[in-house]
């Protein structure tokens, strides 16, 4: 950074403090990632997730929780167009985690989405290689529903019998796209989904069974 | 350096609750998600030194304190045995370090470490068995070379562990692989279920509980999600088969349980005890009894 703009940047007033991270941060982020282990271990079994974090908006609550538990300098995160848009959220995920921001989505281990209905194609993120399939990007969705009366039915390891999972609101061919990252198991990107107070989670090993119901 | 993380998270010991750094739990907390999103795929973690050498458990050490918290109850096994050596000391390092609360019984655990058995009273939605891992790559006594295995694995080409089954027909006439029995997870991957008796493969399969996998000296993490199809490995006209014991379990009378041999005197004198010492405990409180009680 040129010496003017590092001038200027301090110069500028502090509009607006940071916001604050887990109160208490070694067991907050336990509580937080058990939840998340459940929630990919048992595909759209709809789960509790706590959290008393009060992020700039249009970060979400939860989403904040899964980043502060489970990024940091290691994984690159990718921010959607309306948490871009906001250099609050940026600077909150840089403070509490110092996680690099980047702006190509193939790049990111994690992506955060605040506006899942313009979620970018699946397969714009990293996929992993058949060598390495854990190289592949896990995408957090801030959901305004979560359901399992609706949506399709999937199965799969976690699943004692076909259950139905959706949530909404999401791009209208997002049963293609889970078919279809499915089916390039063992490669494919694993898909938590945030709502208030709650979450659920499809990884890529969830078949939707019956792609004919739509949400 | 944070003065939020005061010393009663850590039971007064100066250590962070349950002894790893945060950001090392981050790392292998990545790596099980990722685990359990590919079951049976081996993920690769940064894996520490413990406080203990390699081959006591440093890999299902540190996926227990990865995810353990403050309100779980931890249950350590050996061989099926709760008072062994290596049980009792983790036990121990984890109620020092994470001040948790311990317990003997699986029925009351929620997170079970254990090295080479599972418990033989079924587990529970809820409840996590993490796995002591000393070799986790089941075709390196064929192949030894990583590159290779990878390469295998990401094929799917799983023909060098079916020959070396047919071998052991070959030469002993049926499959002479007794632990470490090979399994297919979900259909696709070939998975070393670590050095567990065959008897208890069985009790992979279905399993209402999440199975986690970690070996610290080969740094790698796996794991079987709940209710996911575990296959043992076999041929049509050489089905899969358990052991059985001619004799019930002499101190609790269970049968179809996995039995220790013990030497009683030396004179050829022996009995055979269930392996799973709460199990047998727990039966013998309810009245039951065998032949040497």
């Amino acid at each position: 950074m040129a010496r003017a703009s590092v001038d200027a940047a301090l110069a500028r007033p502090l509009t607006r403090p940071l916001a604050r991270g887990f109160p208490d941060p070694v067991h907050d982020a336990q509580g937080v990632f058990r939840a998340a282990m459940e929630a990919l271990s048992r595909p759209g079994r709809i789960g509790p997730l706590v959290t008393a974090l009060a992020p700039p908006a249009p970060l979400t609550p939860e989403l904040a929780a899964l980043a502060l538990a489970l990024v940091d300098a290691d994984t690159p995160v990718w921010l959607d167009a309306p948490l871009r848009a906001e250099p609050a959220v940026a600077a909150f995920l840089r403070f509490h985690t110092g996680a690099p921001i980047v702006a190509e989505p193939e790049r990111a281990t994690f992506a955060l989405i605040a506006d899942p209905a313009r979620c970018p194609a699946f397969t714009a993120f990293a996929q992993g290689t058949l060598a390495h399939p854990d190289a592949s990007a896990t995408l957090i969705l801030a959901v305004e529903t979560l359901s399992n009366d609706a949506g399709p039915a999937f199965a799969g390891p976690g699943l004692r019998e076909a259950t139905r999972f959706g949530a909404g609101p999401l791009p209208a061919d997002w049963v293609a796209r889970l078919v279809a990252n499915q089916a390039g198991f063992p490669q494919g990107i694993d898909l938590l989904f945030v709502a208030p107070g709650r979450l659920a989670g499809l990884p890529r090993s969830a078949r939707p069974v019956a792609p004919e119901v739509s949400s | 350096m944070n003065p939020q993380v005061t010393d009663t998270d850590t039971g007064g010991t100066g250590y962070n609750f349950a002894y790893l750094d945060e950001g090392t739990k981050r790392m292998i907390r990545r790596a099980i998600l990722k685990a359990i999103a590919i079951p049976g795929y081996q993920v690769p973690f940064a894996a520490r030194e413990m406080p203990m050498p390699y081959g006591w458990g440093t890999g299902g050490v540190q996926l227990t304190a990865a995810i353990l918290g403050a309100s779980d109850v931890l249950k350590v096994i050996d061989q099926g045995a709760d008072d062994t050596t290596n049980a009792v000391s983790i036990r121990r390092f984890f109620t020092a370090t994470a001040g948790v609360a311990t317990t003997t019984r699986t029925a009351r655990a929620t997170v079970i470490q254990t090295r080479h058995r599972i418990p033989e009273a079924p587990l529970a939605e809820g409840q996590v068995l993490v796995y002591q891992v000393p070799i986790p790559e089941p075709l390196r006594f064929l192949e030894p070379r990583e590159t290779e295995t990878r390469e295998l694995h990401a094929l799917g080409e799983y023909g060098l562990m079916h020959v070396k089954l047919y071998e052991d027909i070959a030469r002993h006439g049926h499959i002479a692989t007794t632990y470490a029995y090979p399994v297919e997870v979900a259909g696709r991957y070939v998975m070393d279920p670590s050095p567990t008796p065959k008897f208890d493969n069985p009790k992979m399969d279905d399993c209402p509980a999440l199975q986690l996998f970690g070996a610290g000296r080969e740094k790698r993490i796996y794991a079987i999600p709940p209710y996911t199809r575990v296959r043992s490995l076999d041929f049509e006209d050489h089905p899969f088969r358990v052991q059985s014991f001619a004799h019930p379990c002499a101190l609790c009378g269970a049968q179809g349980v996995y039995l220790d041999e013990v030497v009683l005197d030396d004179a050829g004198g022996r009995m055979f005890v269930c392996s799973d010492t709460d199990h047998c405990e727990t039966r013998r409180a309810d009245g039951h009894t065998g032949e040497a009680a």
